[in-house]
């Protein structure tokens, strides 16, 4: 076994494990950071891949900012697990018909009949000198911008939306207005007043 | 001298493992004493500047004081909550202080001084930086206090928020360097100029920008609500005793010094002599040099400390609206800027 496939299966088995554990875990904080793992072992085996770019991005992304924020709801959240598993038996049957649909989907897509060695044999590694950045950032910018741009504004609309259906205004709510903080003068905040003294 | 040389290209071709491990120790063994005399120096120059004179006890001048905290840490019992989650409340320190060591492995000290030299330097590092909050999350939810869990949910809110300023703005050193590798940042900047041509002058907003989002992101005052001593006692740490706690404690300041040579190497010019090449190439420590960088590091630390003893810290609703409605739009603005400024080459980038 050379050290590539080591590394390999290293990964792949830590991405197993760790996505089992994602659904098979009581508590949501634990099935979170086993989440955050199987993303750093998906990092692990795209930068044996030689996509460093998708690798760090995938760090970057989604353990540095998505996984943050369900964390951050998960453990806000009182999740009451008993009625959740209450539902378990009754679902099986249609959960694991799709399961298995979805893995016939799969092994018809990427099996052996469409992406085995023979049919796609391995690209030869490139230089250390090699920029994968560089050269995604001139295809995306250049031959893919149209679809490119078409993805940014589905992601505009996205975010709109978002603010849109959580924006509400709550008149009970006491706001703050900076600007009127600074430029309030002493003059409209207090009044000297001359007063004789008490005995 | 000849016997080392040749045992170091040795190992180099037959136990790479073994020689990147020594480069590894060479750079964290002194880090780590690095961090532990930033304490004192913290200490210290807060001192001066509220009129005391801080830590002068232990050894000549206070010296021996890091020391002296470290053993004392060491001795302390570990103190674990109940119902805490042992597991989590563990590692948390650690994911506090991995991410800030392992950074360095891109950190190039001077030409061709560096551990790893990655294409996607910049990058790598923005997403250590950026995993580097679990820890703090980690440690508020797993103490089972409702302490560590209020300043563990402030932090993550404040750093995820100015992890995006903090992004536009290396964005915007990218692309007046035109690469995502920190040596070639570094060569960009060299000039007649000297000191004119660092990036630090044609990116100024960012610049800015960054430190303080670099303050904003090490939870570090006036941005330390996080900790916020006078509303949660300690934050995310107030269950953290002994060993773990010292831990969070070098996460902390490694994170410090780590944004400090950072913005030393982005926008500070890095290993590059402040004055023209011309005039003082090959002249002794005024040349381009490693002490550059420990220089320029020392000077944007002092700041971390200078904001400390000056700041009143923010509030909360400040915080957000200083890294939403300000920041964001201002690096935006300034990376359009940059972009006009490097398409029609000006001074900076003919």
């Amino acid at each position: 076994m050379t050290f590539e496939k080591f590394v390999f299966y290293l990964f792949a088995a830590i991405l197993v494990y760790a996505a089992t554990m994602v659904i098979t875990r009581r508590n949501p904080v634990h099935s979170a950071l086993f989440l955050v793992l199987a993303f750093f072992a998906s990092a692990g085996i795209w930068l044996l891949a030689e996509a460093e770019f998708l690798a760090i991005v995938l760090i970057l992304v989604y353990v540095g900012a998505v996984m943050v924020l369900f964390l951050f709801v998960v453990m806000m959240l009182d999740i009451d697990l008993a009625t959740l598993r209450a539902g378990f038996i009754n679902y099986m049957p249609v959960g694991a018909l799709m399961a298995l649909v979805m893995a016939i989907e799969i092994f018809l897509v990427v099996g052996p009949g469409n992406f085995g060695l023979d049919k796609m044999p391995a690209p030869a590694a490139r230089p250390a000198s090699y920029n994968n950045t560089e050269d995604l950032g001139s295809v995306l910018y250049t031959i893919y911008m149209y679809q490119f741009e078409v993805a940014a504004v589905i992601l505009l609309v996205g975010i709109i939306a978002a603010i849109g259906l959580t924006m509400r205004k709550r008149p009970e709510t006491k706001y703050q207005n900076p600007s009127l903080q600074v430029r309030v003068k002493k003059a409209d905040r207090l009044r000297v007043i001359k007063m004789d003294a008490e005995d | 001298m000849e016997s080392l040389i040749t045992l170091w290209e040795w190992l180099g071709q037959n136990l790479i493992v073994l020689q990147i491990l020594i480069k590894i120790v060479v750079i964290v063994a002194p880090l780590m004493l690095c961090v532990a005399y930033f304490t004192y120096a913290e200490r210290k120059l807060i001192g001066y500047m509220q009129v005391r004179i801080g830590p002068n006890r232990v050894g000549p001048k206070g010296w021996l004081q890091p020391i002296a905290d470290a053993v004392k840490l060491m001795f302390k019992e570990i103190v674990i909550p109940t119902k805490a989650n042992k597991v989590l409340f563990l590692i948390a320190p650690l994911l506090t202080l991995g991410p800030a060591l392992a950074a360095w492995a891109v950190f190039p000290f001077s030409e061709g001084l560096v551990l790893a030299d990655l294409n996607a330097g910049l990058l790598y590092i923005l997403a250590l930086t950026s995993i580097g909050v679990y820890g703090v999350i980690i440690a508020g939810w797993a103490s089972n206090s409702k302490y560590a869990f209020l300043g563990a949910m402030r932090s993550a809110a404040q750093i995820v928020a100015y992890e995006i300023a903090m992004g536009f703005a290396l964005v915007g050193v990218l692309v007046a360097a035109g690469s995502l590798n920190l040596g070639e940042i570094v060569r960009a900047q060299q000039s007649e100029a000297g000191i004119f041509g660092w990036f630090w002058l044609p990116l100024f907003p960012l610049f800015l920008i960054y430190f303080i989002s670099g303050v904003a992101e090490t939870n570090r005052a006036p941005f330390d609500v996080a900790e916020g001593e006078s509303e949660i006692v300690a934050g995310f740490h107030v269950e953290y005793s002994g060993m773990p706690f010292a831990v969070f404690f070098l996460g902390e300041y490694a994170n410090m010094i780590l944004i400090s040579a950072l913005t030393a190497l982005l926008f500070l010019g890095g290993w590059l002599s402040p004055l023209p090449a011309s005039w003082v190439d090959g002249v002794f420590l005024l040349g381009d040099g490693i002490h550059w960088v420990f220089l320029k590091t020392a000077f944007a630390g002092f700041f971390f400390l200078w904001f400390r003893a000056t700041f009143p810290r923010y509030r909360y609703d400040q915080i957000m609206r200083l890294g939403w409605k300000v920041f964001i739009p201002i690096t935006i603005v300034w990376i359009l800027v940059v972009g006009i400024m490097v398409v029609y080459r000006f001074a900076w980038f003919s």
